[in-house]
Parts: structure tokens; sequence; C-alpha cells
């Protein structure tokens, strides 16, 4: 601008409404954030929206609530939530029980990409080529029941496959290289110094770990537990491959499956689908409560 | 790391070292199990197969369709590279660049399809995309692909973005660069590496995601882990081998994927910047 | 109820060594220390004086040589089996406790009676007068008051030898001059022998009974600090000590240590302090004794000098280009041709790089 308006601009409201949303942090650049912002709501947001009203509008007619009411009245069916639990919980306190004391080892480490590396592995070959893999390893005639036999330690093979044990395994495997990578970022984020403070003031390891390392990491635990957890709970496909996709290991994913896609029932399958979300909010709220009773705050020790 | 250890200490690092162990150890076998059967000829019983043979990869190219599912695989990991790129590197500059209200509404709109398990709204996504006639199509099942990685790229962009001074950009201006020049001279070569990680881990993630392929799909677009699934499900019909070398196709593809994206970033420090997001 | 150390008579570092990766990060240290000394570790960043103190805590291992308290062998222990105390650089205060319950922490680690622990704690609260904030979290109290808590803490279980890495250089220049004193009021308070590691010379010198200069992981002087001051012991402790004129001169004649010596074209006089040097000297000065005279030997000119409140620090250069730095009441003036001179025993002799 090289000439300063006698006359006030012709569209005064325009030019200030612009001003003001430009003051509040809305100019151009905050507009490219719109592209990817419709993006998610129409295929994030809009889908859960329209599966929550679809599953109030029932196939089969009945009630708003008939797709909920058939669900929690079907043992059978609502048999899963309890599966999926007695599942997802315990593996993913066994993968945080074997991620912290090895995080907790592993930070000390010089070639902690190698590590970390290797662990990546499961993470990019999936669920699927996992279980493929572990028909192999894990069977009757696998070599992991081979060398247990030629060792001695079994006589008969060991069943690890097609029930509930495999996919415990096939969980463990492709859950724990994730929640250790977790729990390392949030151990390394723990100043060492406060440990070797503590060790000064003549706390042995085990006190040093209940004191200061538990309390600082319960945040970040809780955040693995929650992430680790709702993967686990939406398991499917070595629920299928690896366990007993009609009994023991029937989980929820696959009763959801088994209604939109093999029923071509899509308002009882984003009925089943929504159930899923709900029990994971409901954990992850739970956990999170729990978690908020202890410190929150900087693992750091330096200032504040 | 302290000046001495008890034999308790040592036992309990041995234990650690020993879980740690077992753990490769049969992750090792898990999948050398699989490539030796792929290139075995008959394995039943024995410690190794009786002979080895690679023809149970051109059977399972031409049984299993390979080229056209590998071309699938292809179309729709680019099509959500340039997708992701497209929406999400401008994205993250403004969330990187900007503070304005509701900020942090769009950085939980963005956080939520990246913890909340595809299963979960896989199945309401797909039914949308049914309604609009694109479940079972290519579009759709690009589409499915794409709304997990919109969000990953932005989450790993951000971080990025703000190490980079934001006076660099200034002095662009002063020096008279209009918006378009400054993003396209100044931003995109400053920013590439991050675009490019960012795009790599997309490729990883897109190769290995199954459950919004598996919901959207229809026979003639499955992509490879997709394919894999389903023959792993219809066991018996074909040989395991036949099977197995499928499977370390579909490896050696992700294990490309992952090794250029190792070369780019650090994987501790992906998830490091992923739980700083979420702490927004 | 009152907070002072255990009883012992001395420290004992014999022949001490660290190694890292085939490097000698700390060679041959061998000290002792007397009860309720104060010892400074001093010298450059990477001469192992951190190194040192962590070995000393426990929190690295010994490569070689061994620790003594009186007549017990200490340097086998884990750092919790030691008792010592420690100041860390960063605090190392734990975030997620009060500051009653950070210096608490190691009483009750030690299992004494609340009772116990409460009395000593609200006295320590009172000696680093900061009993008000007790029931803070370490996040919400200032870098001084949480470098006191951290004093506290480390003195709070009596320990005989605290020891303290660089405890004030996360602090501001006002802030540390107030806690220098802080520090050493404690320390004669309580009869602790202290260990205290920095890089910064007048640290040492106003705090320290003894300075210990360590360089390239070797002991390279141990002295007073007015022996330090006064006589460095080498010509790179000189050069540490303020020295900052490092000259090299040829020796001519000596007469009862006293050296005449030609430094370019001018003669300079001086005393040697390292026996059995050759031909080849360094002769060290401090800027302030190295002062414009008529009668001074060296010929110089001006090139730059900045005010310093009561006189003037500049540098000038000789005609072969030599620099050097010096002191004038009057004002001196870029350019300006100068005769600069130094008293004689303000002149140390060392041996030159050959010797």
């Amino acid at each position: 601008m090289d000439t300063i308006p006698l006359i006030a601009p012709a569209t005064p409201d325009r030019d200030s409404l612009k001003r003001r949303l430009e003051r509040a942090g809305f100019d151009a650049i905050t507009l490219l954030l719109l592209p990817a912002v419709l993006f998610v709501v129409v295929l994030f947001v809009y889908p859960a929206l329209y599966g929550f009203w679809l599953s109030l509008h029932p196939m089969n007619g009945g009630g708003w609530l008939a797709n909920y009411i058939a669900f929690f009245s079907d043992p059978y069916v609502y048999g899963t939530i309890i599966t999926t639990l007695e599942l997802a919980v315990p593996v993913t306190l066994v993968n945080l029980a074997l991620s912290v004391p090895i995080a907790l080892r592993v930070r000390h480490m010089r070639h902690q990409r190698l590590l970390t590396t290797l662990l990546v592995i499961p993470v990019t070959l999936g669920t699927v080529l996992t279980a493929q893999g572990m028909l192999n390893y894990f069977g009757p005639l696998g070599w992991f029941n081979r060398v247990l036999m030629s060792l001695h330690l079994i006589h008969m093979p060991v069943r690890l496959v097609h029930n509930f044990t495999g996919v415990f395994l096939s969980q463990i495997i492709g859950g724990f290289p994730f929640c250790f990578m977790l729990v390392l970022s949030y151990v390394t984020g723990i100043d060492p110094s406060l440990e070797n403070a503590a060790a000064m003031l003549g706390a042995r390891a085990a006190q040093r770990f209940r004191h200061i390392i538990l309390p600082l990491l319960a945040a970040g635990l809780a955040i693995t537990f929650c992430l680790a957890f709702v993967q686990a709970f939406s398991v499917f496909p070595s629920a299928v491959l690896v366990g007993a996709p009609s009994g023991p290991t029937r989980v929820i994913a696959i009763a959801a499956f088994h209604a939109a896609y093999e029923e071509y029932d899509y308002s009882m399958g984003s009925a089943i689908a929504i159930i899923m979300g709900f029990v994971q909010i409901i954990v992850v709220a739970l956990v999170m409560w729990i978690s908020s009773l202890f410190y929150r705050g900087p693992a750091g020790g330096g200032k504040g | 790391m302290f000046a001495t250890s008890d034999i308790g200490g040592k036992l309990w690092r041995i234990g650690v070292w020993a879980v740690v162990g077992f753990f490769l150890l049969n992750l090792a076998g898990i999948i050398a199990s699989v490539v030796v059967d792929s290139l075995g000829t008959s394995w039943f019983g024995t410690w190794l197969p009786d002979g080895f043979t690679t023809h149970w990869y051109s059977d399972a190219w031409s049984g299993f369709q390979l080229g056209g599912v590998l071309q699938v695989t292809l179309e729709v990991a680019g099509a959500v590279i340039l997708g992701s790129a497209i929406l999400g590197v401008p994205a993250a500059y403004a969330l990187a660049r900007r503070e304005f209200p509701g900020k942090k509404l769009v950085m939980l709109l963005f956080v939520l399809p990246l913890i909340i398990p595809p299963f979960t709204y896989g199945i309401p996504l797909a039914s949308v995309l049914y309604q609009f006639g694109l479940g079972g199509t290519l579009t759709g099942v690009i589409l499915a692909n794409l709304m997990p990685s919109v969000p990953f790229v932005i989450f790993i962009l951000v971080p990025f973005i703000e190490q980079i001074d934001p006076r660099v950009e200034a002095a662009a201006r002063v020096f008279g660069a209009g918006t378009w020049d400054l993003f396209r001279r100044v931003m995109v070569p400053l920013l590439m590496p991050g675009i490019l990680a960012a795009l790599v881990l997309v490729l990883v993630r897109t190769i290995g995601l199954f459950e919004l392929t598996f919901l959207t799909a229809g026979p003639d677009n499955q992509t490879l882990v997709v394919a894999l699934y389903y023959s792993v499900f219809a066991a018996g019909i074909r040989a395991t081998q036949s099977i197995d070398s499928m499977a370390v196709i579909y490896m050696v593809t992700s294990l490309i994927c992952l090794i250029v994206a190792l070369r780019f970033v650090d994987p501790t420090q992906i998830v490091g910047r992923a739980k700083k997001a979420e702490a927004h | 109820m009152t907070i002072s150390a255990k009883n012992f008579r001395e420290l004992r570092l014999d022949h001490m060594r660290r190694d890292f990766g085939g490097m000698n990060a700390l060679r041959d240290i061998t000290l002792t220390i007397k009860r309720g000394e104060f010892i400074a570790l001093l010298g450059p960043s990477g001469c192992g004086k951190s190194t040192a103190l962590n070995c000393l805590a426990g929190l690295l291992p010994l490569s070689g040589g061994s620790i003594w308290l009186d007549d017990t062998r200490i340097d086998h222990l884990k750092p919790e089996e030691r008792g010592f105390g420690m100041v860390f650089q960063n605090y190392a205060l734990f975030p997620h406790m009060s500051l009653r319950k950070n210096i608490g922490f190691g009483l009750k680690m030690q299992k004494r009676p609340q009772a116990e622990i409460d009395a000593k704690v609200e006295e320590a609260l009172a000696l680093v007068r900061l009993s008000k904030q007790a029931d803070k979290l370490p996040g919400q109290i200032s870098g001084g008051q949480q470098q006191r808590v951290a004093i506290a803490r480390a003195i709070v279980v009596e320990p005989p030898l605290v020891l303290m890495d660089e405890p004030l250089s996360n602090l501001d220049a006002k802030l540390r001059l107030e806690m220098r004193a802080e520090i050493r009021r404690i320390h004669n308070m309580i009869g602790c022998s202290t260990i205290y590691v920095t890089h910064d010379q007048d640290e040492a010198l106003s705090l320290a009974d003894r300075i210990v200069v360590l360089r390239d992981g070797q002991m390279r002087q141990v002295g007073t600090p007015q022996e330090l001051y006064a006589r460095p012991a080498h010509a790179d402790v000189a050069e540490f000590m303020g020295y900052r004129n490092i000259l090299k001169a040829e020796a001519e004649t000596e007469q009862n240590g006293r050296l005449t010596m030609r430094l370019g074209g001018a003669k300079l006089e001086g005393f040697a302090v390292e026996p059995g040097h050759g031909r080849e000297v360094i002769a060290a000065l401090r800027p302030e004794d190295l002062t414009p005279a008529n009668d001074g030997p060296i010929a110089a000119a001006v090139v730059s000098a900045e005010y310093r409140g009561r006189d003037f620090y500049g540098l000038a250069r000789t005609q072969e280009g030599l620099d050097l730095w010096f002191r004038s009441e009057l004002s001196v003036q870029p350019g300006e041709q100068l005769r600069l001179g130094a008293p004689a025993e303000r002149v140390l002799v060392y041996a030159g790089a050959a010797a």
C-alpha cells in the first residue's frame, strides 16, 4: 500500500471480518487444513455417525434398539465381549510386563537401533503373515514342538494353534514390539540422573523402581495399555487363522464381520462395531482414571 | 551401569536377555519356517523338507493371479501416497505454524483414526462406501486406505515442520516470494526429508494394512495381504507351500519397504513423536 | 537432633583409574581427603573431573586402583551402599515428590522412624531456608531453590562425603555468588567433606580448602587456592589459572632461579617454577602484572583496549607479531606505542615445548 485511503473502504464489514478472522489465527495458511479436515469428516466422522444411525434402524424391523436387544439376548453373541476381554486384557498385561524390564535394560544399550529394527519386523509383517508362519512353526509337526520333543521336555506335541493359545501367542508376537517401543520411548524420557540420585540416597534397585521409575512411568504405561488394549480388543485375522473362530476365540470382531458380511445385515454389523468401540472407551476411561491418581508431569529432573 | 553388581542383579539381567532372545528366536523360527516351506518339495514330519525347488513360486504366480494382485497393491499404495501427500502436507504445515481456536479439536479429529483400531470403524466406513456405490471398487479401497494415512502423515510432519525456523519463511517473504513460491521453492525443499520419510512409512503401512482393505475390497481389487488372508483361510484348497511362497513374496515386498523406511527414520522417534502428538 | 557428618578420618584415593573404550579417562589419581575438607576438582571440560566424581560415587566402575574410607575399601560397593551425598548438575530432584518427600527420601530408604525423618527434614529445610515451600513440587520452585533442595537432600542423611557436580552451572551470575556462600556455610555447619567439581576457577578459588587441577585425566597440581594462584606448577595450569600471556622465550642466564630470557628483541626477567628446563622456556604472566613503564623491556603497539571500571585492559602487539595482554591505569588508544614491563617475581618460567 503506498497510498493511504482518505475514504473508508467500500466494504468495511467484509474487510473487518477477514481481519478479525486473521487476528484469531484463521488466515490463508490455516485454510490449508480444510481439505484434510473435510476428508476425515467425510470418511471418519460421517461413517461413525452413519453407522450409529444404521444400528438404530434394524434391517429386520423391530424397535430402534432391536439390534442391541438382539445382541445382548443371545449369549453366543454377547459372550464374544467376554471372550475378547479374556484375550485382550491378559495379552496387554503380559506385553506391558515384558516391555518394562526389557526397556529398562535396553535404554543403557549402545546398539539400541539393531534391536528396535528387529522388533519392528513383526509389526511390518502384520498379523496375517505371522499367522501363516505360526501354523508352520507352532503346528504339531513344526519346529517348536520338534525341538521340545527332541529335548524330551514333552512326549506329545503341544497344541499351540487353532485354539486360544494360538491367538494369545500371535497377539504377543504382534503386540509386544508395539508395547516395547512405546514403553522404551517413555523410559528414555526419564532423566537417568534421577535414578542415580536415588541410588546415592541409599535406594536399592527394587526401591528405585518402586519409588522413582514406576510413578514417573505410570502415565506412559496407562497410555501404552490403552493403545495396546484397543488393538488387542479388535483382533480379527489371527483369531480366525490361528484360533478357533467358531468357539473359544470367537471374538467380537468376528461377530461383527459375520453379521455384516455373511448375513449382509449392515445394521447389526454396525451395532456390534459400536458396542465394540463402546467397550474400548469404557476400558480406556477406566485406565486413564486410575492413572490420574498418580503423578502426571514432566519426568525430567531439571527445572520443571 | 553401576560399579558392581551382585548375583541377583546378574541373574535378573540374564533373565531379561533370555526373554528377548527367546522372543527373537521364535520370531526367526516363524519367518524361517515360511521361507523354508516355500522352497521345499514336500515337508511332513521331518526337520527339513525332502528336497528344494522353486516351482511353488511360479505356481503361486499363476494360481493366485499374483501379477494382478501386485498391480492392485501398487496402484493402491501409489494412490494412497499421492493422496496423503496432497491432503496431509498442507494440513501439517498449517497445524505446525498457526495457533487458532479449535486447534485441539482438529488435533483430536486427526488422532482418533490413528488410535481407534481399523476394525472398529471399518464396518461403518465400508457401509458408507457401499452406500455411495464405491464398495468393492478400487476407488473404495484407495479411499479406505487413505483414511488413516492422512492423519498419520500429519502427525509425522508436524514436529518436523515445527523444528524448521519460521524466520526462513519470513526471510523468503522479505525477498518477495509469494505464498506459492514460498511453498514450492522454500518449504518443499526443506520439508523433503520429512515428507519422504512419512510417505515411505505410509507405503509400509498400506502394504500391511489388512482390516480396511479386507472390509472394502471386492474379488478383483484385493491387495497382497488380503489375498494372502483368503488363501490361508481357505487352507487345504491349495498346497501349503504355494501359500507360503505367496507369503514370502508379501514378506519381501514389505521388508524392502521397511528397510527403505528405516534408512529415513528411527522407529522409536516416530513412536515418540506420535506420543507427543497425542499429548496435545 | 542436629545434622552433622558421620565420623571418619580420611578418604583415600589410591591410583584410581578409569578407561573408556581403550582411552584413559582418568589416570593414576592418588589423593587423601581429610574430614571436613573442601576439595575442588578443577579443569576444563573433558578433563575427567566428572568421571572422577562418578567413580567416587560408585556410578562408574573403576578400571584400576582403589578407594578407602579410613580402613575400609569401598570401591567395590554400589552407590547405595557407600552412603555419600551427591548434588547433581541438573539437581535431579524427584519431580513427583514434594520438597519434604525429596529431602526425606534418603532417610526413608534407611528405614528411620517417621518422627526422626520429620524432625531431620524440618531441620534441613530450615538450614536451606525453604520451610515455607516444603509441600510444593520441584517444578513449582525456582532454579536457586531447587538447588538448595538438592543440597538439603544430600546432607540430611549425614554423609561423610558430599559430592557436587558443577552445582552452580545452571544458575545466573548473581544467584551463583549467593549460592557459593550458601554452600560454604552449610559445609562448615555440618562438617562433612565436600568434593566439588567445577570448571570455574573463581568458584574453586573462593570455595575450596584445596584445589586439584585435572587435565586429560591426570592430576596436574594439588594445592591451596593461594598456591595455585601464585605459583601454578605447570604452564597449562598457569594458563587455566588466568595467566593469559603464555610466551615462548629463550633462556640466557640463570642465578638462584632468577632467569634472564630473550623474548624476540626484548629481554625479560623471571623465576623458574619447573626445574630442569632447557633453553626453550615458557614465560607466563597475568595481564594485570604487565603494565606500561618507561623502562619496560618490551616495545609494542596497542591493538585494542577496554575500560574495566578502575583501569584499562588491552591487547598490544610487538614488532615480531607477538600478542600481549596488559593492564594500564591510564587510558590508552589503539595505535599508541608503549613500553611494557613486569616485576621479575611475577613472571613464571616453565620448561618449553621440548622439555
